[in-house]
């Protein structure tokens, strides 16, 4: 069994993150998700938040004494077996260039890639939930093509509209709410990434894959 | 709604938002904490009505608020000291008060502190969303109708507590400006001369503060390594610093994850005081260890139980 090391330690006295210390990867990424999986029904577990390449347990420190989770979670690394699982396949409708992506000639631009390369590319790829943070809903996605990759646009928006489909330097990802925002916008989905009513708010979950179906392409003229 | 009492908000202060004590496991949905940034005094303040803690209330930032009960009900006041009235006569923080149906409370400007929580017998009825009433103003959703409340707003209450209450109070926490903290995680990166600096001075609590976090101002904090971190787990304490080198204590609203070094972390018996860091005052911090920190949550956890005891007593 491969031992890569991790690094472990306390946020405060209610957390402990675990990170691994190899560059970024997705069979790292599976096995803090199936590390995390295992302590999901542990009492005193407050919170089982995955990050890049890392994992942060939040604990009730009067129900969980932190030395001890601190060794498990070591353990656990040690000897976790990631199950093929692959997580479910969410499917996001996007409607593509024009009104909707007005960043799609940029994107262009800097690729060199032309506008149907640039689809093609984008809804032909497979992604994967690394984690979810900075809004409620919002999936940092891995598996971009590298080819795709375009930087931050150099003035950020004021107001980037709720489901934007966007990238942001080697990632792309979907705007759950409007908000501020510098990704470059090449698309939108009518999805609801994030609805608090409902019994999970959040549309997909760490692990899950995700295609991007092309809806409606807007060509310039 | 048979039993519900209203409360109508004839004006609402600045930032006055339904909170409880917080959202827990919906973390890795992004989701907020939440919850009222000075818990400890939205617990008094429901112990005093005979609420459970975790009842929701009123948090209001920087008092302005006037409110007036459409029914007979008890109510406390803890947090900030607000100057209140009813109906023009002052009202205790920490005590116990039946209002009578048309009477008005005024939460006044705080010259102190930042937060007053307003706790009801049978706490504010408004739906829990992921297990809590708490407003999380940022996502929009929770509370009332997720968002802070408006001129004109109606709330309703929960059924009122069986036990008769009367008029009794507690001794309120003592707010000072110091801050305890643990040492962060990417402390180390920081030269100790910086660390030191980070301890040595008071930090100006600036106004873009709000419910996500309080930005310092000060010495600027330089990290002496370069280089991205990984996103990792954050949490309502932990003080980031951007590359500006100005900190930011993350509060109730903070993101669940980010990826600014993490210079300290405040001790959780210490967080409410989040909710009394005024922009314009400043703050200091105390670095001490983790056995440290668990006195100090120990000391915290009898206060509380004493609160509980003298209330239990005198019925």
């Amino acid at each position: 069994m491969k031992q890569e090391t991790v690094q472990i330690y306390c946020v405060n006295e209610q957390a402990i993150t675990i990170q691994a210390t190899a560059p970024v990867s997705l069979e790292q990424q599976q096995r803090m998700w199936a590390l995390g999986a295992s302590f999901q029904a542990r009492d005193g577990i407050t919170e089982i938040v995955p990050g890049m390449n890392n994992l942060t347990l939040a604990f009730d420190e009067s129900l969980v004494d932190g030395d001890a989770l601190m060794h498990e979670l070591q353990q656990g690394w040690n000897n976790i077996t990631v199950c093929a699982q692959s997580g479910r396949l969410v499917e996001i409708p996007v409607r593509y260039g024009g009104e909707w992506g007005p960043d799609l000639a940029d994107i262009a631009a800097h690729t060199g890639l032309n506008v149907d390369e640039i689809i093609r590319i984008h809804s032909e790829a497979e992604y994967t939930v690394f984690f979810i943070g900075f809004q409620p809903g919002f999936a940092y996605l891995g598996g971009m093509p590298a080819e795709l990759t375009t930087p931050r646009r150099s003035s950020p928006r004021q107001t980037v509209p709720a489901g934007s489909v966007a990238i942001g330097g080697a990632q792309t990802g979907v705007y759950p709410k409007t908000s501020p925002g510098g990704w470059q916008i090449l698309g939108h989905t009518d999805v609801v990434l994030f609805d608090p009513s409902r019994e999970d708010p959040s549309l997909w979950m760490p692990g899950d894959r995700v295609k991007f179906v092309v809806a409606e392409v807007a060509h310039a003229e | 709604m048979p039993n519900s009492k209203l409360l109508e908000i004839i004006q609402a202060g600045p930032l006055v938002t339904v909170q409880d004590l917080d959202r827990h496991g919906s973390r890795h949905q992004g989701v907020s904490r939440a919850g009222a940034l000075d818990d400890l005094s939205l617990r008094i303040a429901n112990r005093l009505v005979g609420n459970a803690d975790d009842a929701a209330g009123l948090e209001m930032f920087f008092g302005n608020t006037r409110i007036r009960f459409l029914k007979e009900i008890w109510f406390a006041l803890a947090g900030c000291e607000c100057f209140a009235t009813l109906n023009g006569k002052p009202v205790y923080l920490g005590w116990t008060k039946r209002a009578r149906a048309g009477d008005e409370l005024f939460i006044n400007m705080p010259r102190n502190g930042l937060c007053a929580y307003l706790a009801l017998d049978g706490g504010i009825d408004v739906a829990a969303l992921m297990g809590s009433r708490s407003t999380d103003v940022q996502g929009g959703f929770g509370g009332w109708q997720g968002r802070k409340l408006q001129t004109g707003d109606l709330l309703p209450v929960g059924k009122k507590n069986r036990k008769q209450l009367k008029t009794r109070g507690v001794l309120l926490p003592i707010l000072n400006q110091e801050v305890r903290v643990l040492a962060g995680p990417e402390a180390e990166q920081f030269a100790p001369s910086v660390q030191d600096a980070f301890f040595s001075h008071g930090w100006k609590i600036t106004a873009d503060s709000n419910r996500m976090g309080f930005r310092l101002e000060g010495d600027t904090l330089i990290r002496r390594e370069s280089g991205d971190l990984l996103s990792h787990g954050v949490f309502p304490g932990t003080i980031q610093v951007p590359p500006n080198g100005q900190p930011i204590i993350l509060a109730a609203e903070a993101q669940a994850t980010g990826g600014y070094p993490r210079i300290a972390s405040v001790i959780q018996p210490d967080l409410w005081k989040l909710g009394q860091l005024r922009p314009g005052a400043f703050v200091h911090f105390r670095k001490v260890d983790r056995a440290e920190a668990a006195i100090a949550k120990q000391q915290q956890q009898r206060y509380l139980e004493r609160i509980a005891l003298a209330l239990s007593i005198e019925n």
